[in-house]
């Protein structure tokens, strides 16, 4: 079967973000970007599809300006087979994103489609269940284990209070969570070898998709700082604060 | 303006989370209608009926929305929803599965995890695992938002009296099933509500060694979490981690044992009101937002502490 991955090129996870001085945004320039970590998940458990026999070719896609085929290269030397970038310069929100990732779905056909939980950028958590519900699939969620038998995907969800288990009819989405597995790094050979692999390039107009956006963002600030605390000499000094001071206890 | 909340609940009682939803409706102002989908889940509509601000509940009663499943659940949402302003869920893990599905299917984006209204159709949302604070407003006909549950009050549970209505509608996609679930049993209270929360990091050094973190928590009445580390390590189940990742917490009192606070770990504790940190690196950057700081060895000073307050 065919698996479609989508990956998100965001700033890497280690570096802390700086608010712009005149607060329209976070600033990115000059910044470390790499794949987002749920992505990485994502790609590792269709490689791991591949190795076990149950997937034939795994297509990685993502959305946005040239550089993010930094990323698309780099699930290709992941294992990967082909890549697909749709190009634009545009901010995309979640639902542009699930609605090209619809239009490359339909035209890719594939039996599953996987992503990651969240991006760490916009934390916002939706794409993968926008796209399911754009193309009416089925939704596995926040998976921990996935296992593909008799036309079906039975995925482990990470809920609140403990797992569940869920099937679901192929074709169907699976959004990855942090423990479905630890993905691998790329090889040398494999990063040289996934130069050579075939990289599609689209734009929304040739997908037929408009990007628009209902939300607009009106200003990015710092978070509020705390006030910076004291260090305690013992666990009684600790305890005195707590009961006296800071009256928690 | 209408405003229609989507309830959590296990089918037997209603969940805090959703009282912080209501709240942040009243916040935004209109009626506010509460959905209750569920199987065998007439209770929770009594107990919906009774929060202060609710002005009716729907009850959708029915064995395809028994598990929340999001394939049916959000059909019944998008149809139901047409009629509203707003339809807000709390930012949990059902909140999450469901409402993307209901914004897609209504043709509108979605505000995630909300943490203040500014008006009608502003609102501040955390990025960047909580690094900024952005303020988005959206034209959306219909907007469709998940709710930090620690950033409002939580409404009242009684005072209220609204009035109960049956919703017919049963849509089943048929494309997926619940199979079974597996759920953790702690006697403590719930991580996401509590009043006091103690931590541990990769620095337990085991899961035996968080009996010491158990002694302490119920001493204070407290809820247990856990770093990422420590769960990555296998110390203790997954649905202890606090953070970008898994929850949220804002407390009056947050214990962090041997954590050293990553920007993935402070997203998810941050905002509590009392943070102490036990390390015994100096270095650490969870010193940078505690209140209170102990560099000591947390093998010899938790049971200390344990035994002291």
């Amino acid at each position: 079967m065919k698996v479609l991955v989508a990956v998100k090129r965001v700033i890497d996870y280690n570096v802390k973000v700086r608010v712009k001085s005149d607060n329209t945004d976070v600033d990115l320039t000059n910044v470390k970007m790499a794949i987002n970590p749920f992505c990485e998940i994502a790609v590792e458990e269709a490689v791991r599809l591949k190795e076990q026999g149950v997937a034939s070719e795994i297509v990685v896609v993502s959305m946005g300006p040239k550089a993010c085929q930094e990323q698309i290269r780099t699930a290709l030397a992941l294992g990967a087979d082909r890549g697909i970038q749709v190009e634009t310069e545009d901010k995309l929100d979640s639902l542009a994103v699930a609605k090209l990732l619809k239009a490359v779905y339909d035209e890719e056909k594939p039996d599953l489609v996987i992503l990651g939980k969240q991006a760490i950028d916009s934390d916002n958590n939706q794409t993968g269940q926008m796209f399911a519900a754009l193309t009416g699939l089925p939704q596995g969620t926040f998976a921990s284990e996935v296992k593909v038998a008799d036309g079906k995907v039975s995925v482990t969800r990470e809920i609140d209070g403990g797992l569940q288990t869920v099937a679901l009819n192929l074709p169907a989405v699976v959004t990855t969570d942090l423990r479905l597995n630890e993905p691998r790094y790329a090889s040398l050979p494999n990063i040289m070898k996934a130069k050579r692999k075939p990289l599609d390039v689209k734009t929304p107009a040739d997908l037929g998709v408009e990007v628009a956006s209902s939300v607009t963002l009106l200003k990015v600030e710092a978070p509020a700082e705390r006030s910076a605390g004291i260090k305690v000499g013992s666990v009684d000094e600790l305890v005195e604060k707590l009961k006296n001071e800071a009256k928690v206890i | 303006m209408s405003i229609l909340v989507l309830a959590e609940h296990d089918n037997a009682s209603l969940n805090a989370a959703t009282l912080a939803v209501v709240s942040a409706a009243k916040a935004i102002g209109g009626d506010v209608d509460v959905l209750v989908a569920g199987e065998g889940c007439g209770a929770v509509a009594e107990q919906a009926a009774q929060v202060d601000g609710v002005s009716k509940v729907l009850v959708a009663d029915n064995a395809a929305y028994g598990h929340q499943l999001a394939e049916n659940l959000s059909l019944l949402i998008t149809e139901l929803g047409k009629g509203y302003s707003h339809i807000l869920a709390a930012a949990s893990t059902t909140g999450k599965n469901v409402l993307p599905r209901v914004a897609a299917l209504l043709d509108v984006d979605q505000i995630s995890d909300i943490i203040a209204v500014e008006s009608a159709d502003t609102f501040k949302r955390p990025i960047y695992a909580g690094n900024a604070i952005a303020t988005v407003q959206s034209s959306a006909p219909v907007k469709v938002i998940t709710v930090r549950g620690t950033a409002f009050d939580k409404a009242a549970e009684t005072g209220g009296s609204a009035s109960v209505e049956q919703v017919g509608a049963a849509h089943d996609a048929g494309t997926s099933a619940f199979v079974g679930e597996e759920l953790a049993k702690s006697d403590r209270p719930e991580l996401a509500a509590a009043g006091i929360v103690v931590s541990g990091g990769r620095g337990m050094g085991n899961g035996e060694n968080f009996e010491i973190l158990y002694s302490l928590a119920d001493k204070l009445g407290a809820a247990v979490g856990a770093s990422r580390a420590a769960v990555d390590a296998g110390f203790v189940p997954n649905d202890m981690q606090v953070g970008q990742t898994g929850k949220i917490v804002a407390p009056e009192l947050y214990v962090a044992v041997g954590i050293s606070g990553a920007i993935q770990h402070l997203a998810g504790m941050k905002e509590s009101k009392i943070i102490v940190a036990i390390n015994k690196d100096e270095e650490a950057p969870i010193f940078q937002v505690a209140d209170y700081g102990l560099v000591a060895d947390l093998f010899e000073a938790v049971p200390e502490l344990t035994g002291k307050v």
